[in-house]
Parts: structure tokens; C-alpha cells; sequence
């Protein structure tokens, strides 16, 4: 297990993991399982690409990402998602729905050909760590993906609106009983979700590339993620995203004929012993 | 006062001329109806931005050359085989069953093509395919309505990729490549013509379709200590193939040399300078200093504000190869065989594809092939230049077709490796 497959496991798994915390706070929460992440992912992409193209600023491309995608996210939330409470299948379609029609409004404005996120001097190239020469974009990646997870945390641990979801994530009856305006709650942890998207659009816009159907491709994996760590566990999530990034770059140097097989079997067996996954709880 | 017997005389009278129109010869009423050609493309999912151009390639021929032949007007009906077989079927269906098109022109991915093909086998409906790459549709499992007009295989054109490797000393190459047909048959030709001439194919890997992470492999490829890597990716993993290739510093050190698609304009149009100096193999060259091929991208460039792909190429190209022999049949597509007979005789002159462009007896395109690399343009933009030319390259190369025909096709596990 030579150090750089080590890295380029690494970095795939953080930022998967920026994508699938957004959608494992969504789904633990409001209990949505929301098939449009992926489509706010690549429009996050697309909307950072806009960006860093019309003003070169490229942390500020990174803002707009993620500002731009929370607000798509309280639109969706509140134009949408609110007639459809409480009824899961409803849910699932609705933002299927969304997903396709974001989807193909993405090819009609910036058209198919396959765009990357512009990214600035100092990240470009490659930079040395632990004896090997590795580029330096990814190993961003890599500080992002660890700063997310120790900033949501944080919120999730140590504030009030993190106690907040963790007792929605539990019983959200009991918390509106307890006179808490669950749907501010429901409200913020969806924008919240979404901006992560947003997040990892702008990322792995550079990382992967942004085209068509790359929202499906991402929405995948960070459904494997989510499924095998365990539905709104924030730590389950940064467990299954390392799994998923590990097996992903191994299974491709070891077996490289059963690259998808390598990760979504392990996924399969997982889900026959633990249906709920590493961390989830029953609800 | 229209009475009983009239009336039956009158009905009588619309049903003899409508019976006419369906009995009488096709010549007798080709000259008002119009020509109706099926186009089918990929205009949603990851290969839209693909079908697009092929679309806005075969409309521009007629936008340049008039939408008549032989007093018949051309009507054409674009469908979306949103790169799926069975839509792609199903459409098929549409058109020739409700919208009664003479002919279908199209696709880009594989086994649409042959989904397409294996429909069009049974009803004998020509098909005109100049992307549909698939080896065997013009060898072992051919069709005699399915022409390759315009296009290539996989084959075709990595075989003189290798030849020219081998003249420029490169002895040990790696090849990476989608795990596809498409992969297998441009692996293939490379592998198979390079170990002949003295090659060494050290190592080959072959990865699914929409790998997102290619360090893996990257990885790997590094500490080979080979001469150059062939690479063989299509659309968005042709990107993030070329971006990750100079990011992990291999730009520069091993010389990269790869398939058409990779270097196709569809890919490196939105890239920075991660594609230049690859070295790929194509019929077609948007940097090359013919008039034919000036003149077309320079129409090109104007109607759309980019550089022609491969997609747009051929199927301007097929457009003009399908004028020249519904001319030549004097618009009478009705008479399939003759419409058949007329576009295996073309020989396609002044088209960007080069010089001259004829079909061999197995429906498909000899023509020049161009060795490219891929520079920067005055105005800063890339493009692919010729470095050499190999003339007329048809599929079976140096090959007898016949003997050819007989080792098996292409496969991860038959390469034509001679060790």
C-alpha cells in the first residue's frame, strides 16, 4: 500500500465526503431522501465555474457555489418540498423530478462539452508530502474535506442549533413539542445540506470535471456512502467515505476488471448483516 | 344535388387516385414529395454536447448547398437516441414506420448503432453511419444496407498510430483504456500492428466507463519505465484523463499518444494546455492546410463560434457523400437498391476527409489518415496539425480482409498481441 494510492484515496473519499454529508443531513433529518443532491452538486459546479470566469476570483467562486446553492435549496424546500411532508414517495419523485429538469437546464445554458473549475496558480502543480510528489489541488481537496467535517462537528456538538438536529434526527415530534420551531430547524439543515453540495460542485468541479449526468455519478456514490455509514450520522459518513475512496482507488489497482464491483458488493454484504449501516440507529 | 349513385362514383374516383398513388412506379410521383431523411443523435445524456455537433454538422451541408436534390426538397427529421439502444430502437421505429423516412443517417455510441443495425437488417431500410465505430458492423457481422459512409473503426486508425510509434522509436508502450468495445477495437489495432513490427505492449489496463479518479492508475503507469502511453478515453473521461495526466506530472516525462477522442475537439476546445502535444490518429485534421479542410472549418467556426469535432466532420462529410449519389440516382431514393449501389460508388472529392474517399467492398471508407499533434493556433486557440499522412488506409490495413476476417475480434482478451 504504497503512500500515494494512499493520497489518491484520501482525497476521493473527502470529497465524497463533502457531497454525502450534505445528503446524510438531509436524509436524517427531514427524513428526504433527496435524488436532487447530485443535481445541486453539478449546478454548485457550474455556478463556481460562471464565477472564477467572469471575475478570476477563485474563493469567491467558492462563496457563490455554495451561497447560490443554498438559496436553490430554499426555494426548492419552500416551493416544492413543503406540499409533499410526511409523504416519502412523493419525495423521492418530486426531486427526481428536480434533478432531471436541473439537469437539463445545466446543458441547454453551458452545453455539453465537459468544463473544469478554473483553480488558481498556487494550487496548481504538484507539491512534495511524504516523498512523493502529489498534486497540490487535491491535497486542498483533502484540507477541505478535514476542515468540513471538524466544522460540522463542532456545530453538531457543540451548538445549540447542532443539538437541535441531533434531537430531530432522534424524535422531531418531541422537539416541537418541547416549543422549538422544527421548521426553521428543517429549513436550515436543508440549506445547510445543499450549500455542502454546492461545496462539492465547486470542488469537484475541478476534481472531476463538470458535463452532464457527472450529478448522477456523484449522487451514486454518495448514496453507497450514506447507505453504509448509516442515515444521518455525520461520523458514519466520514467512516463510509474513506471505505468508498480506499476501495474505489484499490479495487482499481487490484482488480481494475471489477472496479465498480469492489465497491458496491462490500455494499451489498454490508446491508444484508447491518441494514442500517455502521452508525445508523433505528428511527 | 349529390344522389347515391354520385356519390359512390365520387368515392369510387378518391379511392382509384388514392390507389394510384400507392401502385404507380416511384418514379412517376417522386418528383413532388419530398426526400425524408431520419438523423438520430444523442441530444440528452453525457454524450449531447457529441450529437449536437453531429447534428449542426449535417445541417450545415444543406444550409450551404440547398435543401433540393433533383427537384425534390430534403426533409429532415432529427430524433434523440439519448444514447441509449432501446431509445434509440424505438425511434428508429418512429421513423421509418410513422414519419416514413427513405433512410436513417446517425448515432454516436456503439450499441445504438447496432440496435439500429439489427432493425434496419430485417427490413432492409439503409443506414448510413459515419460515426458508429463498431469493427464488425463492415466486417464480420456485415449488413448490406448499413454503409460506413464518412466514418472508421477503432482499428483503422490506431494501426498507423503504431506504425509511426514504432518509426519514432518508441518500444515499450502501456495502453489505459475504457473497458468497451470501442476500447478493445482502438487497443487492438494499436497492439496488434505495434508487437508485429517489433513492439512491446507492457502492460494494458482497462478501467469502466465514468472513472472519476484516474491517480489509480496514473499511479501505476509512472513506474512502468515505458516509451510512451497509449491512452483511449471518449467525452468527460477523456478530460479528466488528459487533466490528470499533466497534474500528476507525467506531462512531459512519457509522451502520450492516444486515440482520436482523446485529442478531438469536443474535448480539447474547453481544456487548458493539458492536451498539447498529443499525439493521435484521424481521417480528419482541423489544422491541416487543404483548401477543402480551410474552407470548412472556416465555415464552421463562422455558423458556430467553434471548432469542428469529429461528430461535426463526418456527418458534413456523409451529407455531401449523400447528395452526390442521390444525384446521381436522380433523387429516386424510393429504389433502395439503387440508392445503395449509387452511395458504394461515390468517390467522395473535396470533402475535409481529404483528396479522395471511396468505400471498399465491405461498405467502408479508405482515405488518408493524418498522424496529428495537437498545438495552438495564432489566436491561441488548439487544434490538431498534421505531422504525417499515410495514404489510403482502409480497415484491413495490410491485412488480406478475408484472413483477417478469420482470428477473432477484438476483446480484452484477444488484443492480436504477437510476443
Amino acid at each position: 500500500m504504497s503512500v500515494f494510492q494512499l493520497l489518491n484515496g484520501m482525497t476521493f473519499a473527502a470529497l465524497l465526503f463533502i457531497v454525502a454529508s450534505g445528503f446524510t443531513l438531509i436524509f436524517g433529518l427531514l427524513r428526504i431522501v433527496n435524488l436532487a443532491h447530485g443535481a445541486l452538486y453539478l449546478l454548485g459546479g457550474y455556478i463556481g465555474l460562471a464565477v472564477a470566469q467572469a471575475t478570476g476570483i477563485y474563493l469567491l467562486s467558492g462563496l457563490a457555489a455554495m451561497g447560490g446553492i443554498a438559496l436553490a435549496g430554499l426555494v426548492l424546500d419552500q416551493t416544492l418540498l413543503r406540499w409533499v411532508k410526511g409523504y416519502e414517495l412523493r419525495q423521492v419523485l418530486l426531486t427526481l423530478g428536480v434533478a432531471l429538469v436541473i439537469n437539463d437546464l445545466t446543458l441547454v445554458i453551458w452545453g455539453g462539452d465537459t468544463f473544469s473549475v478554473p483553480v488558481p496558480p498556487e494550487l496548481q502543480g504538484a507539491a512534495s508530502i511524504l516523498g512523493v510528489t502529489y498534486p497540490k489541488f487535491r491535497l486542498f481537496v483533502l484540507a477541505v474535506g478535514v476542515a468540513t467535517f471538524l466544522a460540522l462537528w463542532l456545530m453538531l456538538n457543540k451548538t445549540r442549533l447542532g443539538a437541535l438536529i441531533r434531537a430531530g434526527v432522534d424524535d422531531a415530534e418531541m422537539v416541537e413539542a418541547s416549543g422549538i420551531n422544527i421548521q426553521r430547524v428543517f429549513l436550515l439543515t436543508f440549506m445547510l445540506g445543499a450549500a455542502l453540495a454546492g461545496l462539492g460542485g465547486w470542488l469537484g468541479g475541478a476534481f472531476l470535471t463538470l458535463y452532464p449526468s457527472a450529478d448522477s455519478e456523484i449522487l451514486v456514490f454518495s448514496m453507497a456512502v450514506v447507505i453504509i455509514g448509516g442515515r444521518g450520522s455525520l461520523v458514519g459518513a466520514a467512516v463510509g467515505s474513506v471505505l468508498i475512496g480506499m476501495l474505489n482507488t484499490f479495487g482499481q489497482v487490484w482488480f481494475p476488471e471489477l472496479a465498480y464491483f469492489v465497491i458496491f458488493g462490500p455494499m451489498a454484504v454490508l446491508l444484508a448483516f447491518r441494514p442500517l449501516g455502521l452508525f445508523g440507529r433505528a428511527a | 344535388m349529390i344522389n347515391r349513385r354520385k356519390l359512390l362514383k365520387s368515392t369510387a374516383s378518391i379511392s382509384a387516385v388514392a390507389a394510384s398513388t400507392v401502385s404507380f412506379p416511384a418514379i412517376l410521383r417522386a418528383q413532388a414529395a419530398p426526400i425524408k431523411i431520419g438523423l438520430m443523435a444523442p441530444l440528452t445524456g453525457v454524450l449531447a454536447a457529441g450529437g449536437k455537433e453531429l447534428v449542426e454538422g449535417f445541417e450545415l451541408w444543406w444550409e450551404r448547398n440547398g435543401r433540393e436534390i433533383a427537384g425534390r426538397k430534403i426533409e429532415i427529421t432529427v430524433e434523440d437516441d439519448a444514447s441509449n439502444p432501446d431509445t434509440a430502437l424505438q425511434k428508429a421505429r418512429r421513423l421509418v414506420e410513422q414519419t416514413n423516412v427513405h433512410f436513417l443517417v446517425g448515432n454516436i455510441v456503439a450499441n445504438t448503432g447496432l440496435a439500429v443495425a439489427n432493425y434496419v437488417k430485417g427490413n432492409g431500410v439503409p443506414y448510413f453511419i459515419p460515426v458508429i465505430a463498431a469493427d464488425d458492423l463492415t466486417q464480420r457481422n456485415r449488413i448490406p444496407n448499413v454503409l460506413r459512409i464518412a466514418g472508421y473503426t477503432g482499428s483503422q486508425m490506431t494501426r498507423p498510430l503504431a506504425d509511426w510509434s514504432l518509426k519514432n522509436g518508441y518500444k515499450k508502450v502501456a495502453t489505459v483504456s475504457q473497458d468497451y468495445a470501442y476500447g478493445h477495437e482502438m487497443c487492438g489495432g494499436f497492439a496488434q500492428t505495434f508487437t508485429e513490427g517489433g513492439g512491446q505492449i507492457v502492460q494494458q489496463f482497462w478501467h469502466p466507463l465514468n472513472t472519476a479518479d484516474f491517480s489509480p492508475y496514473l499511479g501505476q503507469l509512472q513506474g512502468l519505465g515505458v516509451d510512451a502511453i497509449f491512452g483511449m478515453e471518449t467525452g468527460a473521461d477523456a478530460s479528466r484523463f488528459l487533466q490528470q495526466y499533466a497534474n500528476f506530472g507525467l506531462k512531459g516525462k512519457i509522451p502520450l499518444i492516444s486515440a482520436m477522442n482523446v485529442a478531438d475537439q469536443s474535448v480539447i476546445r474547453t481544456l487548458g494546455d493539458e492536451p498539447m502535444d498529443v499525439v493521435s490518429c484521424a481521417m480528419f485534421c482541423e489544422g491541416a492546410q487543404d483548401e477543402a479542410t480551410k474552407t470548412f472549418v472556416g465555415e464552421y467556426e463562422k455558423r458556430y463560434q467553434k471548432l469542428p469535432s469529429v461528430f461535426g466532420t463526418t456527418h458534413f462529410s456523409g451529407a455531401m457523400w449523400l447528395t452526390q449519389a442521390i444525384t446521381k440516382i436522380g433523387g429516386k431514393v424510393e429504389d433502395r437498391e439503387a440508392l445503395l449501389k449509387a452511395v458504394r460508388e461515390v468517390e467522395l472529392k473535396g470533402s475535409p476527409l481529404g483528396p479522395i474517399v471511396k468505400l471498399d467492398p465491405y461498405g467502408h471508407p479508405v482515405y488518408n489518415v493524418f498522424i496529428r499533434k495537437v498545438a495552438k493556433r495564432e489566436d491561441g486557440k488548439k487544434w490538431n496539425v498534421p505531422i504525417a499522412t499515410y495514404p489510403d488506409v482502409g480497415q484491413f490495413w495490410k491485412y488480406d480482409p478475408e484472413t483477417y476476417m478469420k482470428q477473432p475480434s477484438y476483446s480484452r482478451t484477444f488484443q492480436g498481441i504477437k510476443s
